[in-house]
Order: C-alpha cells, then structure tokens, then sequence
C-alpha cells in the first residue's frame, strides 16, 4: 500500500506540473470575467496575433478585431455604434474591423480588465474604474485628458422615474424626503451608477443649504431612510421599481429611464426632471498595454475619436445619453430637456478624492448606516 | 507464491496509483490551489486590518445575518427534508420519479434564477406575497426572505443524504418492535430516528455551509439593507468594487474560518452520534 500512494502522489504532482505550465505558457486568465467576456476574449485574442508582427506599417489591411469592455446599459448604444465604426474604418483604410463588446458592472468589468481579460479599449461608468486601470499599469497616466470633454465622449444625468400621472406629486429632491415616499435606488458601495444617484443629491443639499456639508449629509442620510430596499445594481432596482411595483420613485440614469418607458410601456410611468442634478461623465480609454501589445492602437484609438463625430454622436443621442457636439445637440434639443447640472469637478474633485470620502468604508455613507462611528 | 503476495500488498481493487493521481489532481486544482490564492490574495492583510474588518459593525452583522439566516434554513431543510425522504422511500404513489427527480432542480437551477422567482412571487405584489402581506407577514426583503431562498437551495442536500439510509433500513426491527408492542411513535423515535441523526446531521451541515456562501439567490430577495438584511457575501462584492482586495479577503477568510470550525463541530457531532447508536 505504502508504494502506491506514492506513486499515487508523484502522477498527481507531475500532471499537476504539467497542466500549470501549460497554463502559464499561454497567458491569458480571464479570472471573474463574466461569459460573455470570455467568450468574446478568447475570439479577440485569437486574431490579432497575426497582425501584431505587422503593426510596424501605418494600417495592416488584414482584419482586425477589437475588445471594448463597457458597462450594462450600453449593449444597444455600443451595437449600433459597432456597425457604423466598421462601416466607416473600412470605407477609409479598406480594412475590416470587427469588434466584440462585454458588459457587465463597471467595477466588475475593470477587474476582469485587470485580470487580464484582453480590452483593447474600456468605456465605463464612473472616471474611477479607469483610474484602478491606470494604477494596475494597464493604462498610462493622463487617460482623462486624452480625449475632450474629459475623455466622456457622451454624458448623462440623474432623473425620476416615477407611476404614471405622477400620484406622490414628486418634482424635486426634496420630495423625496415626504413621508409617504419610498425611493428606489441601489447600493452604492456595489454600482457605479448608484454613486452617481447619491452625489446628485448631495450636489443638490449642498446648493440648498449654501454649501453646509453637515446639512447635506443630513438630507441625504433622511433620503435612505426612504429606501426599503438596496439593490446590487441599477438593472436590479429597475426590476424591484418596475416588475415588484415596490417603491413611487427610482432615481435612474436619464437613458435607463427612457429605456424603461420605451420598453415596459408609455402608460406606466412618467420621467421627472429635477430642478438640478449631476452631470454623469462616463469615460472612455485606449487600454495602452493590449493596444501595443497587439498592435491595435491605431484602430482602437480612431474607435474611441469617431464617437465624438456627428455620426458617433447621433448614435450616442438615439440611445439616450447627451451628445456633446454642438451641432447635434442643437438636433435633439428636444429629446434632453435643459435642467441645472453640475459637474463632479464642481462639487466634489476627482473621482479617487470622491470614492474615499463617502463611498470607501468609513466613508460617509458608511456612517449613515452605522450609528455611532 | 510472489505473485499473490504482491497482489495482496497492492491492495484488493487494481489502478490505486492512476486514481490516486487524479485525486490529488483533482483536488489540487478545484480546491487547494484557489485556497491557496486566497491566502495568497491576502498578502496585503495585516493582522490589524483583519482586526479592523473583523470589528467592523457592518461586517459584524452581516455575519449576524449569514450565519443565523444559513441556521434557520439547515433547521428547516433538516424537518421538511427527513418528510420528503420519508415519503420518497416509504410510500408508492403515482409520479413518484417525476417528484423525485424535482429534488435535485435546485443544483441544476441558476441561483440567481432561484432569487428572481422566489422574489416575484414573495414580494408585496407577488402571487404569494400579495395574500401573506395583509396578515403581516413580509417575507421578500426581509431576513424570513433569505432563510427562504436558502431553504430551497438547501433541501437536496438533505433529502439526498437521508433518504438512502431509510430506504436501506431493515424493517426487522421495527417489525419485531411493533411484535413487541411498540406504538408507530415510539417505534419512530426508538428505531428509525437514532439511525437518521447521522444523515440529518451531514444534510443539516451541508445545506448550513451551502447558506453561509451563497450569494446569487440572496441579493435579489434580501433587499441588502446595511445592518439588517446585508450577508456577508455582498459585503465581499463591495470590497472589490472599491478593489479593496485585502478587505474582501478579510471578510472570506472569517467567513471561510467559521464555516470551517461550524462543519468541524457538526462532523464530531455526528462521529459521536454514530458510535452511540451502534
């Protein structure tokens, strides 16, 4: 007995060694990547090996495949934007490019990125899953100032959903805080856009209480008494507000909201416009160390400029979120209606100085919900 | 003579040295070496931070409510599973193998599957929610909710241990109790029961440990109310979302630890309980 157990022991070692090296050999972990990001990884990684030895000339006429690793709400803004791109790039270099999109939490989907699920580029929610990027050494320094509008080539606010015909009357912030008002919003130490929910509000106390913070954070802590529930993620606060038919508000990004109208019925539900709210800037980066390793850079970064084109922007606008360029905001001056929004840079800094201040643990929203610390 | 000597020392069944193999292969890349990274992951853990999380009043309750919510439902699971086992391998019934087979759908079922219907249905205007919530009874978003989405990702657990024991029981005992006088009662609890608090016990371990980690059921029916309905896997998510990675691997460590000593404690119980009823 005592011979096979060593025997035992040595195949395991050695085919444990083997399949280690192997592992290693190839390089590419997908830890925590959602499936749809592995699949769309493993089919990336696949082709642009062949054109990495060419990426000395200007453009490889050999097709070319991209990664843009992005949050949830922009599977349709990014399907429709993928086809124009392709149809562009090919229309001006004579190369096809195709591209493959992911989509998941924003912070979830910068881990994967930091795991090394292979993003040629990211377009995420919140300026901050792009600074872990840059200190994991993915991205270089300056990200945020490559592109305009700080590198948001669309933006976006916090608006009401609200039942049809509006019962509760809401208008404003501070109708939230009425007592037979129950809100509906997620958790923002686990959504991006729920951290964006959270400074609206803030932003708002603030300018109603000539910059007291102690006051802000009053109203804000009164508004979560008014959350019976916190979800995970913005999709899951839209399914408790809209499916559960829990709670007479949801604060939502402006395009869920419309989403959410469009999809689930015009007879249901009402958008409410606040009377100011944040202006949510989600940015968009060349990921610099896949680019140059793949020899990717040049697409991936006419990826990203051809969002700010009128065409890029028109696509931004049919999906909601606010255009930047002049031209075409003029066009859908309709569709966003004008409201009073303040900036992050306005009322709170960088996204790193926000994060810690109310969102890490013993932030300020910690404090609301633990007494006495 | 050499040859069956050989044989002997190599034990009875042939290919020990292969399996043998797999088995520390196996083992060694579906669970030590993901432990390992763990501990791994927790390089940038002091032992001050760990203290720090560990005191921490959020992570506090929400083991409060992982470990007492996991406990509710084992419990639960142990007296409705030893009825479903009971009946599965007493009685003779029509669409007895479909109902046997229903047992299992909660390990083939997406757990966040699970979550999302049993919140629609529990929920204030959910077919079941809507008739419980006038008698003032809230279950979705409440601790009740989660004891509730364990319950069902926990019952297996126990049907399948228990239910081979009874079905292999001898009924000469409890024929030759029932010779003897014994009541139906009585010859439960002096028969079958001292027989079945083995299985039970490992059921009741397996469904707690199962509740303790489980997070894709919880996070829709649970509401994740900081101190009230938080569990203690959504706080991990939460650490990672602000890439506090030693955090988050404080959090599983503790959580990890407790587990570990809780099924250690169960395992003991049920060595003793099996050496008394021999």
């Amino acid at each position: 007995m005592k011979k096979g157990w060593r025997k035992g022991l040595l195949t395991g070692v050695a085919l444990l060694l083997t399949t280690g090296l192997a592992a290693c050999g190839g390089n590419n972990s997908e830890n925590g990547a959602s499936a749809s990001a592995k699949a769309s990884a493993g089919a990336a990684s696949a082709a642009p090996a062949a054109s990495a030895a060419a990426s000395t000339a200007p453009v490889s006429k050999d097709p070319v495949e991209l990664l843009n690793v992005s949050y949830d709400p922009t599977r349709e803004l990014y399907e429709s934007y993928n086809k124009a791109f392709s149809a562009y790039w090919e229309k001006e270099h004579g190369q096809k490019v195709t591209i493959k999109q992911s989509h998941g939490g924003s912070g979830k989907q910068s881990r994967s990125v930091q795991d090394g699920l292979e993003a040629d580029v990211v377009t995420l929610a919140l300026g901050y899953d792009i600074d872990a990027l840059e200190k994991a050494g993915l991205i270089n320094s300056g990200w945020q100032s490559k592109y305009d509008h700080n590198s948001s080539p669309y933006t976006s606010t916090i608006v009401f959903l609200v039942r049809k015909g509006n019962p509760k009357g809401i208008k404003d912030w501070s109708d939230l805080l009425k007592d037979d008002v129950q809100v509906i919003t997620p958790n923002p130490k686990t959504s991006g856009g729920a951290r964006w929910n959270f400074l609206a509000a803030w932003g708002y106390a603030l300018d109603h209480n000539n910059n007291d913070e102690a006051k802000a954070q009053e109203f804000v802590k009164n508004l979560y008494t008014h959350v019976p529930v916190l979800d995970s993620g913005a999709r899951g606060s839209t399914t408790t507000f809209v499916e559960r038919g829990l709670g007479d508000v949801l604060i939502a990004w402006e395009n869920e909201a419309y989403l959410s109208v469009n999809e689930l019925g015009k007879d249901k539900f009402d958008i409410v416009y606040p009377s100011e709210s944040i202006l949510a800037e989600p940015p968009v980066a060349v990921v610099d160390k896949v680019v140059d390793k793949k020899g990717t850079r040049e697409v991936a970064e006419a990826y990203l400029k051809y969002l700010y084109s009128e065409e890029g922007q028109k696509i931004a606008a049919e999906n909601y979120y606010r255009p930047t360029l002049d031209s075409v905001k003029e066009e859908y001056k309709s569709k966003f209606p004008e409201i009073k929004l303040f900036t992050l840079a306005d009322k709170f800094g960088t996204w790193k100085e926000t994060q810690e201040k109310f969102f890490n643990d013993g932030g300020v929203f910690d404090k609301i919900y633990v007494p006495g610390k | 003579m050499n040859v069956t000597a050989k044989t002997v020392r190599r034990g009875t069944l042939p290919g020990f040295g292969l399996t043998m193999g797999y088995t520390v292969l196996y083992l060694s890349l579906v669970v030590l070496i993901p432990l390992a990274a763990l501990l791994f992951n927790s390089t940038g853990l002091t032992l001050s931070k760990l203290w720090d999380v560990a005191t921490d009043p959020r992570v506090l309750a929400s083991y409060r409510v992982s470990l007492s919510t996991a406990a509710a439902a084992a419990l639960a699971d142990g007296v409705l599973g030893l009825l479903l086992a009971w009946v599965l391998a007493r009685y003779r019934f029509p669409g007895k193998r479909i109902f046997d087979a229903l047992i299992d759908l909660p390990f083939a079922l997406p757990t966040a599957v699970a979550g999302v219907s049993l919140t629609a249905l529990y929920s204030a205007n959910g077919w079941i929610g809507s008739r419980l919530e006038p008698l003032g009874l809230k279950i979705a978003y409440t601790p009740l909710g989660i004891t509730l989405a364990l319950m069902f990702i926990g019952i297996p657990f126990v049907v399948r241990t228990v239910q081979p024991v009874l079905e292999d029981m001898e009924r000469d005992t409890e024929e030759a109790a029932a010779t003897l006088g014994a009541g139906r009662w009585r010859i439960f609890r002096k028969v079958i029961l001292p027989e079945l608090i083995p299985p039970l016990l490992t059921g009741f371990a397996l469904a707690f440990a199962r509740g303790i980690g489980e997070y894709g059921s919880v996070v829709f029916i649970s509401g994740n109310m900081p101190m009230r309905t938080e569990i203690a896997p959504l706080l991990i998510m939460s650490k990672l979302e602000q890439y506090d990675y030693a955090g988050a691997t404080a959090v599983a460590m503790l959580l990890l630890l407790i587990s570990f000593l809780m099924i250690l404690v169960i395992n003991l119980l049920q060595r003793w309980a099996h050496n008394r009823s021999r």
